[in-house]
Parts: C-alpha cells; sequence; structure tokens
C-alpha cells in the first residue's frame, strides 16, 4: 500500500549532490513530494527532507540506493508519526482585504497566523503548520482574493535521537 | 604511514597518507600546471596505460604527456567508445583500475556507454574528460556539455575540477572509489583552464573517505545462520556472479562448496570462477543457461547466493523463481540485497571474507542424489542440444563446434572475449574454463562493439596471455574501427567473426516471438578479410567444414594479431531457454 514517507538524507556538501540523490527518485519513476536542503548541525554537512508516497519496500530500496551514494552520509526514511515535522507557507493578498474590515484579524489569531508585512498594496500573511493546516487557512483567506501563495517543503526532526554521524567514525582505513 | 586529516582546496575532504608505492623523485612539491599534475597523479597511482583520444579541451594534458610518454603507455584508440571499452578489458584482465581520456562535449558523450557498462558490471576505471573553460561553463560554448550530469546515473563517484590544485585529491579519491568495495567507473571532468593553472603539487594517495564505507564489517551472527540454513538443507544449490573474482575469493569458494558438496551454477560474469569440468560445476543459469540449474532452481530448497544480484535474465519471472528455497545472500553492496529476491538470510560482506568465515560453520556433506538429478538433466540437455551443436553431421559450420575447437585448441590460460548476441551465449555455453582461463564480456548493459576494444585492452592488460576475440558479424561492425590500433600498436589478439549475415539474436527472437517477420535484422557485409587486411591484419575467411582444425592452427600460430572469419549457419537458434517472462523451471530445449 501506498503511504507518506519522510525521507532524511545527509551528505556532503557539494555541487551536484541534490542531483546524483533526486535521479534516483526519476529512474524509479517516483514522484517527490516535497524537498527541502539545508545545513545541518554539523558544519559541512547538509541535510535534504524528501517527502514521497510510496510502498513500504520501495522506499527501503530507494533508501538503500541513496545510502550507498559515496557522497551520502546517511539516509533514513520514517512513517509520519515517528516525525515532528513543519511547513511555511506566505500567502499574500491586496490591502483591500484589511480595509474591508470582514475579520481577517480574527481569521490571522485563530489560525495562529502572523501579518509579516503590509506593503502599499499587498501584505503577506505567514503560517507554520502541518499542510492540511496551511491548506485551510488558504481557504479561509480565498474570499479575500489571495494574489500569490508558496508553501515550503516539509522540515523534519526524529522523535527519537540517534547519533547520525556515527558512521563517520566507524568508516575504517581499507 | 599514518594518515592526517586534512581539507585540501575546494571542498573536497578526506584522510590521506602516503601510497605505498610512494615515490619521492616524482612527489617533490613543486611548482607544475594542473595538466602535469595529472599525469603526474596518474604514475603515483601507478598507472601504467592510458586509453585516449585527444581534443581541444584536453590538449594541454596531451602536451604534458609529450614529456612523460617513457613513464606512461598511452594508446590512441580510433573512438572513444574503443577507449573506454579498452581501458574496460585492461582493468577486468589485470585487476587494475582502467584509465581513459578523452576531450569535452562528443569525446566525452562517446565515453558514457562504455562507463555505463563498467557502472552495471563492477569495473573500475577513472574517466579523465577535459571540459571548456571554467568561465564559460553553462554558456553553451563550443564541445560544451554537461559531462557531470550526463555521466551522474552511470558513475560510482563523478567531481568537476575548476582549480587546479583540486587534482590530486580528486584523482587519488578517483582511484580509491573507483577499486574498492563494488568496483565501478568515475569520471572527473577538468577545465581547461584548470589544466593550464600552475600550482605546488603534492600527492597523497585516498584511503578513506569519511562518507564512503567500502567494506562492510562482516557480521558473524549473519555467518552463523547462513551455516544454520546450510547444515539442515537436503537440496541446496549455490549460485555464483562475478563477485567472486571480484573478491578475489576463487579458492575460498572452491574450498566451501567442496567441503559442503553442494552444487554450484554459475550466472554469465562468475564463469571462470570454477572450471567447467569441476564435478559440482552444473552450468550456466538463465536465459540462454543449461538445463539442470534452471529446472532445479524451484527444487532446491536453499539458494545460496554469492557476488551475483539476480539480474532479470537470471531469475525469468521472479514471482516464479525459487519457489520452494530459503535464499541466503551474500553480497558487499547493500542496496543489491531484497532488491530482486526477497531474502531469509543476508550476509552483507566481501565474499572473500564471507567465504572465509563460513566454511568453518558448515558441515562437511555430499549430495550425491541431488547432484545427480543435475547429471540427469544434463544428460536429456546433451542429447536434445549439445550434441547436435556440437557435432553436427552436416550443413554449414555451428557456431558450437566452432567455439568448442577453440576451447581445445587454444592454451589453459586463454583470456576469451565475446561481444552480445548468440555467439556470446553460445562461447559462455561451449568454451570450457580451465580454472586459468578467464572470460570477458559485457554482462548486464549487453553492449555490441565491446568485445574489440576489451580484447585490445585485455591484451595489454595481460600481455603473456592469448587473448580470443569472438564476435558477432553485427557487434563486429559498431567498433571495427579499432582494427587500425590492433595494427598500430601489433596488439596480439586472435579475432573470430561468427558471420551468420543476421543480427543473429534479434532474429532468433523474431523467429520465435514474431512469427518469423525478419524485420531489418539481415545484413549484407563487406568483405571482412580484405577490409582487415587494408588495415594490414592477416586473415582467412572458413566456410568448410574441413579447413576448421587447419585454419585455428593458423591463427593461433601466426605471430601478432589475426583475423578469423567463420561462416556459420545463418538461422541457427540457440537453446536451451528460458521465454521472457516465463519461470526459470519453464526453460525450453527446441
Ligand atoms: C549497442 C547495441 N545495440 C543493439 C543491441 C540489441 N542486440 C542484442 S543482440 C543483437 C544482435 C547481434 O548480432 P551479431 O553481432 O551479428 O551477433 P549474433 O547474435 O549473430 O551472434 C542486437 C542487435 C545491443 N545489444 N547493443
Amino acid at each position: 500500500m501506498k503511504q507518506e514517507y519522510t525521507l532524511s538524507i545527509f551528505t556532503e556538501n557539494h555541487i551536484g549532490m541534490l542531483h546524483r540523490v533526486t535521479i534516483i527518485f526519476t529512474r524509479r519513476h517516483i514522484n517527490i513530494e516535497s524537498i527541502t536542503a539545508s545545513q545541518s548541525e554539523v558544519e559541512g554537512i547538509h541535510r535534504y527532507t524528501i517527502v514521497i508516497r510510496e510502498e513500504l519496500e520501495q522506499v527501503q530500496k530507494v533508501v538503500k540506493q541513496i545510502e550507498k551514494q559515496v557522497d551520502v552520509i546517511r539516509a533514513h526514511y520514517h512513517k509520519t508519526d515517528e516525525l515532528i515535522y513543519q511547513e511555511i507557507a506566505l500567502y499574500k493578498l491586496s490591502v483591500s482585504a484589511i480595509r474591508d474590515g470582514l475579520g481577517i484579524e480574527t481569521i490571522i489569531r485563530e489560525n495562529n497566523a502572523r501579518l509579516l508585512t503590509i506593503e502599499k498594496d499587498h501584505l503577506i500573511i505567514e503560517k507554520t503548520g502541518h499542510k492540511e493546516e496551511t491548506a485551510e487557512l488558504f481557504e479561509k483567506l480565498k474570499p479575500f482574493g489571495i494574489v500569490e501563495f508558496v508553501r515550503s517543503g516539509r522540515v523534519a526532526i526524529m522523535k527519537d535521537t540517534v547519533n547520525e554521524f556515527e558512521k563517520l567514525e566507524y568508516n575504517e582505513e581499507v | 604511514m599514518k594518515g592526517s586529516e586534512f581539507s585540501s582546496a575546494g571542498n573536497l575532504k578526506g584522510t590521506y597518507s602516503f601510497p605505498d608505492n610512494f615515490n619521492p623523485e616524482l612527489n617533490k612539491p613543486a611548482k607544475v600546471s594542473g595538466a602535469e599534475a595529472i599525469i603526474k597523479s596518474l604514475l603515483m597511482e601507478g598507472v601504467e596505460t592510458i586509453f585516449g583520444y585527444p581534443g581541444g579541451a584536453i590538449m594541454p594534458v596531451y602536451d604534458a604527456l609529450y614529456d612523460y610518454r617513457d613513464k606512461v603507455n598511452h594508446v590512441l584508440t580510433r573512438h572513444e567508445q574503443g577507449a573506454v571499452h579498452a581501458a574496460q578489458g585492461y582493468a577486468r584482465a589485470s585487476g587494475k583500475v582502467g584509465v581513459c581520456f578523452a576531450t569535452s562535449g562528443p569525446g566525452a558523450t562517446n565515453l558514457i556507454t562504455g562507463i555505463a557498462d563498467a557502472f552495471i558490471d563492477s569495473t573500475p576505471l577513472v574517466c579523465i574528460t577535459g571540459q571548456v573553460g571554467s568561465f564559460l561553463l553553462g554558456t553553451d560554448a563550443f564541445q560544451e556539455t554537461d559531462v557531470v550530469g550526463i555521466s551522474m546515473p552511470v558513475t560510482k563517484w563523478n567531481y568537476q575540477v575548476t582549480n587546479a590544485e583540486e587534482i590530486p585529491t580528486a584523482i587519488a579519491n578517483a582511484f580509491y572509489i573507483a577499486k574498492s568495495g563494488r568496483p565501478g567507473p568515475v569520471v572527473i571532468d577538468i577545465t581547461k583552464d584548470a589544466q593550464f593553472s600552475e600550482f605546488v603539487y603534492y600527492y597523497q594517495s585516498a584511503k578513506k573517505i569519511r562518507s564512503y564505507q567500502p567494506k562492510p564489517k562482516l557480521n558473524i551472527e549473519q555467518v552463523k545462520a547462513a551455516a544454520t540454513l546450510i547444515n539442515k538443507s537436503e537440496k541446496p544449490l549455490v549460485l555464483f556472479g562475478q563477485g567472486v573474482s571480484l573478491s578475489g575469493a576463487d579458492t575460498e569458494f572452491r574450498k566451501f562448496i567442496e567441503k559442503t558438496g553442494i552444487p554450484a551454477a554459475w550466472t554469465l560474469l562468475g564463469i571462470s570462477s570454477l572450471p567447467t569440468t569441476h564435478p559440482l560445476n552444473v552450468g550456466m543459469l538463465g536465459m540462454h543457461g543449461n538445463y539442470g540449474p534452471n529446472k532445479l532452481t524451484n527444487e532446491a530448497d536453499l539458494i545460496i547466493a554469492i557476488g551475483m544480484r539476480f539480474d532479470d535474465r537470471v531469475t525469468g519471472d521472479l514471482k516464479r523463481y525459487a519457489t520452494n528455497a530459503k535464499i541466503i545472500h551474500i553480497e558487499i553492496d547493500d542496496a543489491e540485497i531484497d532488491k530482486n529476491v526477497k531474502t531469509d538470510v543476508a550476509v552483507h560482506a566481501d565474499a572473500k571474507e564471507a567465504l572465509t568465515s563460513l566454511v568453518n560453520f558448515v558441515d562437511k556433506k555430499n549430495h550425491e542424489k541431488w547432484l545427480s538429478s543435475f547429471n540427469t538433466l544434463y544428460d536429456e540437455e546433451f542429447d536434445q542440444v549439445i550434441s547436435k551443436e556440437i557435432k553436427p553431421d552436416a550443413g554449414k559450420l555451428r557456431m558450437a563446434e566452432v567455439v568448442k575447437k577453440l576451447s581445445e585448441k587454444t592454451p589453459d590460460d586463454t583470456i576469451v572475449v565475446t561481444d552480445v548476441g548468440q555467439h556470446q551465449m553460445v562461447t559462455a555455453r561451449y568454451f570450457e574454463h580451465s580454472g586459468k582461463s578467464l572470460s570477458i564480456t559485457s554482462g548486464g548493459l549487453g553492449t555490441m562493439g565491446f568485445c574489440l576494444p576489451a580484447s585490445m585492452g585485455a591484451k595489454i592488460g595481460s600481455t603473456d596471455k592469448s587473448v580470443l576475440a569472438i564476435i558477432g558479424d553485427g557487434g563486429f561492425q559498431m567498433t571495427i574501427q579499432e582494427l587500425a590500433t590492433i595494427a598500430q600498436y601489433k596488439i596480439g589478439i586472435k579475432i573470430v567473426v561468427l558471420n551468420n549475415q543476421f543480427l543473429g539474436m534479434v532474429r532468433q527472437w523474431q523467429e520465435l516471438f514474431f512469427e518469423s517477420r525478419y524485420s531489418f535484422t539481415e545484413m549484407t557485409n563487406p568483405d571482412f578479410v580484405k577490409i582487415a587486411d587494408g588495415f594490414g591484419i592477416p586473415g582467412r575467411r572458413l566456410d568448410q567444414r574441413e579447413h576448421l582444425d587447419s585454419s585455428i592452427d593458423e591463427m593461433l600460430s601466426t605471430e601478432g594479431p589475426y583475423f578469423l572469419e567463420v561462416m556459420v549457419e545463418q538461422e541457427d537458434n540457440v537453446f536451451p531457454m528460458v521465454p521472457t517472462g516465463a519461470s526459470v523451471s519453464e526453460i525450453r530445449l527446441s
């Protein structure tokens, strides 16, 4: 059965690394639902968070093929409930949304969103949360006329602690 | 010497130490160009031969090479595909890393087929490609292609150097990665400005890369679990692949099967690890393999797969594969474990280490009755297929009888290289391996055109061995230009073209599965003997059975390269055969 899995991949920070990782999905005809790349807690080591919907067996094979890449330090897969995760969404609305006095302030407050900025013509609202939450806010803001909308990929941290970088130590000289 | 952690220019990191063959003269810190640094680094890695083809973006390297002609041998092939296949043949015959050079753009793209071939067949290569100047990258400059991008899916590792100071580290890592663990090809793409610019050169070979673990630690619990299954099994079957020879485990492998008395069957690339006549050798697996091992795969109660990857040509329909068996998989590459066939016990380790340990835990046994069931099926195969192939009463020559004869007449330690198609399967089936011989063929990719250049590389990598190239008339024409290289460097290989005037293997499929609709598989060929002669290679055409012996004798007694064209039965089929989609036990004898 296809299910949502989140992959955490730790790599050296080399040019082209992301390509090396993503072609493994391409080869197996797997669609990437979301992807985030950033530095990890260790300098020089990058971390990708990739969300896919797949069957467990397929996910396991992909993770092994990713981990096999020379510059990949570690790769894991998780079911959603093993993770703490967030996404961030930005909504751009016309300033008239405030003037209309239709309770946009209440919507922002009730949804734990915040008003990032008000420009001459536009205002920008930010919300962090799970996809369903940012989607819900999208629906609520729709009547005000959303000029632009963007949602980030997922960032996720495991609930359990593991030493990601033990591999760096156990690699022996050969 | 002890390694030290340091970070060189750029972002390559690793622990480095002096190479075993540390040559202080070569490695005196001195100001050199990037191009010269490339050559010096190759020498530091012990490279003796480079196969290559020059062009604009790699000219500084060729210029630097000019001063090192007495230290390293460069073979100018006639096409970059020839260079890369030659490097593959060289690597597989010598056990060393094959090295090739090509220029940017078309030079580099011409390497890709060979790189993909080396990737799927785990052959260690370091391919160095020139690239346009770093300031031109991404601008569609003349002969610019994204070589790193193009080669990424088919390399174990690749790296683009834009700064001369990165060259020693990049090359050190390239060799280390190519040859360690499960070997594979590496591409280092070096911009022209990096080749020109000067820096203070100093080389340290790589012994470790922090993100890379080439050899998993042997887990003794896995070994014991495997032994338990083996000791309990009544009908065990060993399947072995190239992993055995790659890990240098031929001896340990033989000890293991001899102690346990387990029948052993081979994949196309495992072939030469066990003599053909060994009593436990029950033949080839897969599509055109032997009757016994295919049929009995579904009777075995235990499969012990060693250094093989359950390719679909070996397994047939996976749903109906090894239906009664538990599976042990001894494999160095974790990504191969459970990829195609679910294992009961995985031994994630180097084959040699695993077998060295495993042999201590297994009981001495023999499986006479089980083994004799393979022999019974072999006899059936012999009567229905083999006898007619190797001793036809009339008609044109058959591929099998030619191969059989070549096998009898060539020395025990011959390196036999094949291309792709019917002749390849026939050679795998009928060429007898002595334990000292070696087979080189394009297995995973099935690359037509592989054989001719690979055999020249094999000969250069193993000059004291005789090298026999067996090729189809189709594949021969894919890299026929390398006859010029063979002639120029007097590479003493014996070339046999089995000419059926068809793309034989495709024609066979058309006959069997497409109602004999021979859609574009018939060829009107040129006069090959004349062509060879034009290149300066002596040869002859053979179409009569009574001249088979004498022609082969003439070929083998001729000094240097020789070309023998054998006109064979045009519409011969290779049997047995497991049709695509069928289960291995549905193997057909006709
Ligand atoms: C580069 C490449 N193109 C196409 C094929 C598909 N193919 C596999 S076998 C074969 C026929 C080979 O004919 P020939 O070289 O004459 O050898 P034969 O089968 O007759 O021994 C073809 C076209 C291939 N394997 N490689």
